[in-house]
């Protein structure tokens, strides 16, 4: 804040407390935000995959069928599973964030917060199935 | 600190980055990561057949939808991981080897996703 001067000469320091690298761990808040910020990883974890996937695409049968036996192994099933728990924490809490980013008001009341979330819920729903089926037809 | 000092920064189009993949985040991925990652590998449901899966690449608007796929997500962590980074490790004078590390991997991701789905 501009209203705080540049500390004088022989005036002591301002006092402010190193903050812990672990303060994160306290409170399930903390934790939360920081679990949250870490299912990035988990997302960029993915997409790195999804550019194998097309490289082996793009490679032929072969290497695709390579691709596909490295998933099998346990430590990429692991891994997913955990990617798979991080994601969908990124789903909801992104979902349940858009009605606190913006609020909608009708006839001077807000909405309920479920009722601006929902949307994004059917949007999810819509869109898992459309993928989901272009993925499990059989042409 | 002294706000209406600080230049203007690019740091609105990050965060507009951050946000649009947020949301392709939210609502692709789990759906891909499900049937890619765990349905298909424990054979839950039958795997799409490589050529079925080539010809659905190589058509245009999944190109495009890819495209986007792998793009907007990228950035999305490149902002989060940054941030994380920054407040938690507190490490002031990393900060910009973090930045390039960041942005320069969502980068460098999103050119091998169009240099794949060219050649697909």
């Amino acid at each position: 804040m501009s209203t705080q001067a540049a500390p004088a000469e022989f005036h002591p320091r301002w006092f402010r407390k190193r903050v812990s690298t672990w303060w994160w761990l306290g409170e399930w808040h903390y934790l939360k935000f920081i679990l949250r910020e870490l299912s990035s990883i988990a997302v960029a974890w993915f997409v790195v995959l999804t550019l194998f996937q097309l490289r082996a695409l793009l490679h032929g049968a072969e290497a695709y069928a390579r691709f596909t036996l490295r998933l099998q192994s346990p430590l990429m099933i692991a891994l997913n599973a955990i990617a798979f728990c991080f994601v969908l924490f990124h789903t909801i809490t992104w979902f349940n964030l858009a009605p606190r980013a913006m609020p909608v008001r009708m006839g001077g009341k807000r909405v309920p917060e479920f009722l601006v979330a929902a949307p994004n819920y059917a949007l999810w729903v819509v869109v898992s199935v459309f993928v989901g089926w272009l993925l499990l037809r059989t042409p | 600190m002294e706000y209406a000092a600080h230049k203007p920064s690019n740091e609105a189009g990050f965060w507009l980055l951050f946000s649009a993949g947020g949301v392709v985040a939210a609502v692709l991925i789990p759906i891909h990561l499900f049937l890619f990652g765990l349905a298909f590998p424990l054979g839950w449901l039958p795997q799409p057949s490589y050529e079925y899966l080539l010809s659905l690449a190589r058509s245009p608007i999944a190109k495009l939808y890819l495209f986007v796929f792998c793009a907007l997500p990228l950035f999305h962590w490149a902002h989060r991981f940054r941030f994380t980074l920054y407040d938690g490790l507190q490490v002031k004078h990393l900060n910009e080897v973090i930045f390039t590390f960041c942005y320069g991997g969502a980068l460098l991701g999103t050119v091998l996703a169009a240099h794949l789905l060219w050649k697909i």
